[in-house]
């Protein structure tokens, strides 16, 4: 909390996407409604459009002053080392295991820091459990449509499959909880949203509310999924998609080769102790060579030893690095599902307006193509300005994606190399 | 001659080289050779190890250079007119330091000689020198390999193992004291025709022990020497030792052989993801190549790996030849110990014969008690029969003692050597493998440190 000048500009700065932002949210509710009135839809416009009228320019300008912002973190190596543009700090640590009557759950502690004026206080920390997360992003999810919402860690936890309550296992998802916390807050739109603000601050969720909205949403969404076809996807999303199968698929090969790997390596390490075993029984059988063979079997230790490291590290930090990314895929392809959505019912709603008005005033088509248009840029801006949000927030995904995947594996290069060179001394030594 | 081999049932050294691949006289009298067109097996200049320097301080080593050149495959028809494969070598010999300044090498003599020629040289080296660890030859079958090795006796690989194995033999016999005197090895490395009937006229056959009379020793002598129980104990141990190491090696190659292969398919899937790329396209293209060069790496590191699993192989065949001299000192000194006991049987006899008490029960005491006292010229005959016998015995205690002695100081001897030169060449084999895995782990630095770059690239 040491750097409050820029971070004060910076809140500032970006104060003005909430203001944009929310009644975009705002206007997304008309729009899954089902709506059949003429002034419903009067009223729809009317409350959109002093805002609306200046949100697509002001939208895009600041998305593109939020790319630039996100490349300059690209450049700076590590993301979360760079704190320049940052003022919010979340963390994710301290698990604990709860035993009830009813249950046993573990929760987290989760530690904020900031000095944004939406926080009454400048620390909190709570604890939350697996369940809090969901609902948090169910809840981002449901008022947040056109964002991608960072993957939780899967629920799966089957049974005796699993050991839920296992060290390992906790860690991986405290791990998992925490990127997606971080990624949260550090996105530029997400992180101003109330319930982020609630989840971080509140000392009990209510989550009830929440809840019965959810239902209610995800009915409409499907009865408007299933009522239209699409008339043509613009072909940056067929791209897109096309582009997410295709490195779904890669990563999916990817996190094959590298369980794979992770299991000739464990092997390898079961065969390697047996072999440094064998050298040390040697030297106890010698007199002369008994220092040499003591030398190669502590060696040999050694080497288990950076191997077992180099495991972990893979277990630990690489695999759940790709699972993310393959969750992160799901999600991605989920917004690009409720964009298509958007545009589906857009088109049949553009579709129906036409057609009612050559009903009404066949000969005056001038007319109709001007009673309409009020209407029509209003969808039109909106899902323009989804197709920019989608857009912005891939590409900043993207930029994101890509140096994490470069520091991910310039950490595994990094042990990689780190288990050579203390091999390769540890056999020096010996010599 | 086969027939004389075959008849020698005690012979069970021989007999065992009968039952391998051909009997001398069958390769003599029965194959027709047909040439196969000189291969040069393997790329020799890759695949060339130095197995452990010999010093060349024996006489012979002085006087010519030895080597096993080249090995070649024929094809031939055995006694049952089956026709086989197999494979001969080139053992090499030219004089050695004759070369003038400046003038060419002089011409090597040439011959060929198959392993089982080998074998026989060995095992009559084996019956000769009792009292000498006889250098182990390459093993006859590829054993604790891993699986991407093949087994085949006729593989490229193999051969040139057994090829460099064999060079290996020839110079350790050549480097030792004693054997490298033997006017039979001399004769194996300059006579390609009628060195078989030199070596079976020797009569070694005869020499031999069979397994059975060793192992009945093993289990009666009654004061072994302390010092070979140890040794035979300690050796023992060594088998049991290297067995394991090589297995557990085999093993480990395996593996590793895993991990580095299954990188491989970085490879792919990196290239095949660099096409849907942009920006980090090239990166990963040619990571992806980085890392199909680590998967081929591990190709070579094992095949010199291979090298290393030879020289263990070399002491665990060499665990084997110390457990052979053991065993002749076992069987030396069971009949050391059964002269004695001779003796002592017949001195007691006599004993009884002087003083006319029976200490123990025995079947004469029992005679002379029915049948009265024997006359007094029997009895003085029988007195002058056993003083003779127990003159003789007396000798041939002495004798056996002397034998026995010079046994264990030659045997000694040589066993000393033995552990001196198992503690260098094992020492050297494990600084050379300790400085293969350092270049193995150089190389896995540097292939990672390249695939590295192109990741920063991204």
């Amino acid at each position: 909390m040491s750097a409050g000048a820029p971070r004060g500009l910076a809140s500032s700065g970006q104060k003005p996407i909430t203001e944009i932002l929310h009644p975009l949210s705002a206007a997304e509710e008309p729009l899954t409604v089902p709506v059949s009135g003429g002034g419903d839809k009067e009223a729809g416009l009317t409350n959109g459009t002093p805002v609306e009228k200046s949100s697509p320019a002001s939208v895009s300008s600041l998305f593109n002053r939020l790319q630039l912002d996100d490349d300059l973190e690209t450049d700076a190596r590590d993301p979360y080392a760079s704190t320049e543009t940052r003022d919010l700090f979340v963390t994710v640590d301290d698990p604990k295991k709860h035993v009830s009557t009813m249950e046993t759950y573990i929760t987290y502690r989760v530690s904020t820091k900031t000095t944004r004026i939406e926080f009454d206080l400048p620390e909190y920390c709570v604890r939350r459990r697996y369940q809090d997360f969901d609902w948090l992003r169910t809840k981002l999810e449901d008022s947040q449509p056109t964002h991608l919402i960072p993957p939780l860690p899967e629920k799966f936890v089957m049974k005796g499959v699993v050991d839920r309550f296992s060290e390992d296992f906790v860690e991986t998802r405290m791990k998992a909880l925490d990127k997606f916390l971080k990624r949260v807050a550090d996105h530029p739109v997400l992180s101003f949203n109330p319930h982020l603000n609630a989840f971080l601050s509140a000392k009990d969720l209510n989550k009830r509310q929440g809840l019965a909205l959810l239902t209610k949403v995800g009915e409409s969404v499907k009865h408007v999924a299933g009522g239209y076809k699409l008339r043509a996807r613009p072909p940056e999303f067929c791209a897109m998609g096309e582009y997410l199968d295709t490195f779904a698929q890669k990563l999916g090969t990817i996190d094959r080769i590298a369980q794979r790997i992770l299991k000739e390596q464990s092997e390898y390490l079961t065969e390697l102790r047996e072999y440094g075993s064998v050298y040390s029984s040697w030297a106890g059988s010698e007199e002369e060579l008994r220092r040499p063979l003591e030398g190669v079997a502590g060696c040999v230790t050694t080497c288990c030893g950076a191997l077992e490291d180099q495991c972990e590290n893979m277990s630990q930090d690489f695999l759940p690095v790709l699972r993310e990314y393959v969750l992160y895929i799901e999600s991605m392809k989920n917004v690009l599902r409720k964009r298509d959505q958007s545009q589906a019912e857009y088109e049949g709603r553009l579709e129906a307006a036409i057609l009612r008005k050559q009903e009404d005033r066949t000969p005056a088509l001038v007319a109709v193509a001007f009673s309409v248009l009020p209407q029509m840029p209003v969808e039109v801006e909106k899902c323009q300005d989804k197709v920019e949000c989608f857009n912005a927030d891939l590409k900043a995904d993207w930029e994101r994606w890509q140096s994490n995947k470069r520091q991910d594996f310039k950490q595994l290069l990094t042990g990689m190399a780190d288990k050579n060179i203390s091999h390769y001394e540890k056999v020096r030594r010996l010599l | 001659m086969r027939m004389m081999m075959a008849d020698s049932g005690s012979n069970e050294e021989v007999a065992v080289i009968g039952n391998t691949d051909i009997t001398p006289a069958e390769s003599e009298n029965n194959i027709i050779n047909t040439v196969v067109p000189l291969v040069a097996l393997c790329d020799r200049n890759i695949l060339r190890f130095k197995l452990p320097m010999v010093e060349r301080g024996t006489a012979l080593l002085r006087k010519m250079e030895i080597s096993v050149a080249e090995a070649e495959k024929r094809m031939g028809k055995n006694t049952v007119n089956i026709q086989e494969t197999y494979t001969v070598y080139l053992v090499e010999t030219r004089p050695a330091e004759t070369v003038p300044e400046g003038g060419t090498p002089a011409a090597p003599d040439t011959l060929w000689r198959r392993y089982s020629e080998f074998e026989l040289l060995r095992t009559y080296l084996l019956v000769t020198y009792p009292y000498i660890i006889i250098p182990p030859l390459p093993e006859k079958r590829a054993e604790f390999v891993w699986h991407k090795l093949s087994a085949d006796n006729l593989d490229p690989d193999f051969v040139e193992r057994r090829r460099v194995g064999l060079e290996n033999f020839l110079l350790r016999v050549a480097s030792h004291a004693v054997l490298s005197k033997d006017k039979i090895f001399f004769l194996f490395l300059t006579e390609e025709k009628g060195w078989r009937e030199a070596v079976l006229e020797t009569g070694f056959q005869d020499k031999a022990d069979s397994r059975l009379k060793s192992l009945s020793a093993m289990f009666r002598v009654k004061n072994p020497d302390k010092r070979f129980t140890a040794l035979k104990q300690y050796s023992d141990e060594l088998n049991t030792v290297i067995s394991q190491l090589l297995r557990v090696r085999a093993r480990v190659a395996d593996r590793l052989y895993g991990v580095y292969k299954v990188h491989g398919n970085y490879g792919r899937v990196f290239s095949e993801w660099s096409a849907i790329e942009k920006e980090m396209g090239d990166g990963l293209q040619s990571a992806g190549h980085h890392m199909d060069t680590y998967a081929t790496s591990i190709d070579d590191i094992l095949e010199e790996e291979e090298h290393y699993a030879d020289q263990l192989k070399e002491y665990l065949f060499y665990t084997d030849a110390v457990r052979s001299v053991c065993r002749k000192h076992e069987l030396i000194q069971y009949e050391l110990e059964i002269a004695a006991q001779d003796l002592a049987y017949k001195k007691q006899q006599k004993e009884e014969l002087v003083t006319g008490t029976v200490r123990v029960f025995s079947l004469k005491g029992m005679t002379s008690k029915l049948f009265g006292q024997e006359s007094q010229e029997q009895r003085e005959s029988r007195l002058a029969a056993l003083e003779q016998s127990i003159q003789e015995g007396e000798e041939s205690l002495k004798e056996k003692n002397r034998e026995c002695q010079e046994f264990v100081r030659t045997a000694w001897e040589d066993i000393e050597r033995f552990k001196e030169q198992k503690d260098k060449d094992l020492r050297e084999a494990l600084i050379s493998y300790a400085i293969m895995q350092i270049s193995m782990c150089k190389k896995g630095v540097q292939v990672w440190s390249n695939a590295k770059e192109c990741f920063n690239k991204m």
